[in-house]
């Protein structure tokens, strides 16, 4: 076991992925960098690694043919990586900012998705697609957002949100070996944040939760780099007596329904506290399905923590306002345990 | 080198298999007993056989929402496609797909496609699988005229051109988008000039002429072949239908449909230009046969079996 950063762990997963399978391939906007340059060297260098450097040394030890730097032209990319996927490789492609998905999602909403029921089983389409999400580094309003709740409310693929370095390089091992197409969701805020991982290839099923901090008093479902804010509340809690349950479903579509349902049915409270949206999103797909199947369970009303229904703002102070931040996490479990 | 007698009969009944298939399905259209939308490819049939008669099953190609004739020039089971269209579950996709969702990986059909402009960056991902294995093998993808507009097809042939890519862009122009002629929406009012412009080799030709189809489209799949790259064929063709069944087809006049249709109809030219060195006769005999072909697949789809209800929540992943 080593430390390791979430993205050198993103990074460790792919190339695990891609030792093991010569299928698997990369391609994306500037995964190496620097094609058409005029730095006479360019030959034997990456220039770039991706723009956070999460594909950074993949280039120089697997090459130009499976690891491919495409022009800015997502369309064409999740395109490419659908075809490819239909006919046989096992295409990782970034999309850099998840923002960009508007410009770009016919390719996996009518069509990647579909492929499989469309056909009526006859195809796989094993593709993984990788974003960068997450507000809170006043990157405004087209490159903060965490759109997964759209990609989870589509029918043919599944979602993944990870929240450490551990859960990121077994999950993304999982994905890229997955036969489905995979969205994977990377909080930009916690490419630097390091955990154990060991150092031999692992993975870890979708669908299966997390327990970052177990508890008695209310349960807290988050995803991302919002787990790792309410266990800095839940952590400051304890030493009031107020014991805080954290599920971390890792993964949205398939959802462990069944992981957040014990939790709830052991603390009585549920708060969930979510980066994506205030209408239609994470937060309220995951109420209703407790109120449905776990409502005896409850001993007060579901508390959401989301942001408001605008875009997200480029101002610190603004910002800090619009994520589910530790105070309003805080007080959601106050006012559900108080109830 | 010329085609020989065996390649002009094999073309010829593939293309009096998609005119009777589209005839058929006009005219069956009315008995309200097919579900949802149907597009015609009748007057079109150069283009899909001339480019398929050069390719394998494993070679690609992603098709439109008028796929009935990529279908079966590629190679489909005419009657599993009409099961499909009749929505049963025998059919190529076990009646999930439809009429314009047709596909058939074992042929390498990768999919008729309901968004216009959808298959050309599909196909060059399937050309990047055929480039990286090394075989020798190509992917084609039609557009029409319509499609042709759309900044994802700009985006996949710029793409294709960067990698180098065994990439066909087969562009069908019928002269129509739906309702809409292409001299009002290609602002150009050249699509493969347009094309060229993204740096590959692009044809303008005669769609109606199985033979300029078949010679143009050997030649710029041989080139991909060998690692040449990709390039563009715009196809110049007739639509003889309306953009759906359904549409009343006010874009011409019944004079001007019938003088297009004396003028341009692929199957009659080709009887023209090859009836005396393969046989009328023979020729004739092909016509039948496709009219038995397309009666019986009709007669089996209308006893062929539903799916069953529980077939909705079947097929959505390979696992959950």
């Amino acid at each position: 076991m080593a430390q390791m950063s979430f993205r050198e762990a993103i990074n460790a997963g792919m190339a695990d992925a891609m030792r093991e399978d010569e299928t698997v391939i990369q391609m994306g906007e500037d995964l190496r960098g620097g094609n058409g340059a005029q730095n006479p060297d360019i030959e034997t260098l990456e220039t770039f690694g991706g723009v956070f450097g999460v594909t950074s040394g993949l280039w120089t030890e697997f090459g130009n043919d499976r690891v491919i730097d495409t022009p800015i032209t997502e369309s064409a990319i999740l395109g490419m990586a659908a075809g490819a996927a239909v006919t046989g490789l096992r295409p990782v492609a970034e999309l850099m900012f998840m923002d960009f998905f508007g410009v770009a999602y016919d390719m996996v909403w009518n069509q990647a998705a579909r492929f499989r029921y469309m056909f009526g089983g006859k195809a796989k389409t094993p593709l993984v697609i990788r974003g960068i999400i997450g507000a809170g580094a006043g990157a405004g309003a087209q490159h903060s957002n965490s759109p997964y709740h759209i990609f989870t409310s589509t029918a043919g693929v599944k979602v993944v949100v990870p929240s450490n370095a551990y859960d990121a390089r077994g999950l993304m091992l999982t994905a890229i070996r997955d036969d489905d197409p995979v969205i994977f969701c990377e909080h930009k805020a916690i490419y630097d944040l390091k955990t154990e991982v060991p150092d031999e290839p692992y993975t870890i099923p979708l669908g299966v939760a997390a327990y970052p901090r177990q508890g008695t008093d209310v349960t807290v479902v988050a995803l991302g780099n919002v787990v790792n804010t309410a266990i800095k509340v839940a952590d400051r809690l304890a030493g009031e007596g107020i014991s805080v349950e954290i599920v971390d479903p890792r993964t949205t579509s398939p959802l462990d329904e069944d992981g957040i349902l014990e939790s709830v049915a052991s603390t009585g409270r549920l708060v969930v506290a979510d980066e994506s949206v205030a209408r239609c999103g994470f937060a309220h797909d995951v109420a209703a399905m407790v109120a449905m199947k776990g409502f005896d369970s409850l001993k007060a009303p579901v508390q959401l923590v989301t942001p408001p229904h605008t875009p997200v703002p480029f101002s610190t102070p603004l910002e800090q306002e619009w994520l589910p931040n530790e105070k309003r996490i805080e007080a959601a479990i106050r006012a559900v345990v108080e109830a | 080198m010329a085609l020989s007698k065996e390649q002009l009969l094999h073309a010829y009944q593939k293309m009096t298999e998609i005119r009777e298939f589209e005839e058929r399905l006009h005219t069956e259209n009315l008995s309200g007993e097919i579900p949802g939308f149907i597009h015609l490819y009748a007057g079109e049939e150069a283009i899909a056989v001339g480019v398929c008669e050069n390719l394998t099953d494993a070679d690609y190609i992603a098709s439109t929402h008028r796929g009935h004739g990529h279908c079966i020039a590629k190679g489909c089971d005419i009657e599993k496609m009409m099961y499909e269209i009749y929505g049963r579950y025998d059919g190529l996709c076990h009646g999930k797909g439809g009429s314009m969702h047709i596909a058939d990986l074992s042929t390498g059909m990768l999919g008729a496609n309901g968004i216009v402009g959808g298959g050309p960056p599909l196909m060059i991902g399937a050309a990047l699988t055929a480039k990286t294995k090394g075989e020798g093998n190509v992917a084609v993808s039609f557009t029409g005229d319509g499609g042709s507009n759309q900044g994802l097809v700009f985006e996949a042939m710029n793409m294709a051109v960067v990698l180098n890519l065994p990439a066909i862009f087969v562009f069908e122009n019928n002269g129509i988008g739906e309702a809409t002629g292409a001299s009002y929406s290609v602002g150009s009012k050249d699509i493969s000039a347009r094309a060229e412009s993204f740096g590959l080799p692009a044809y303008k030709i005669d769609g109606t002429d199985f033979e300029t189809v078949y010679n143009t489209a050997k030649e710029v799949i041989d080139r991909a072949r060998s690692g040449g790259g990709p390039a563009v064929i715009e196809a110049q063709c007739t639509r003889f239908y309306g953009h759906f069944e359904g549409d009343r087809y006010l874009f011409r006049t019944k004079e001007q449909l019938k003088k297009l249709r004396g003028e341009t109809d692929p199957l009659i030219k080709f009887r023209e230009k090859f009836g005396k060195k393969v046989g009328v006769k023979k020729l004739d005999s092909l016509d039948q046969a496709a009219r038995e072909l397309v009666d019986q697949a009709v007669a089996k789809a209308h006893e062929a079996a539903w799916p069953e209800p529980s077939e909705v929540l079947t097929d959505v992943y390979v696992s959950y």
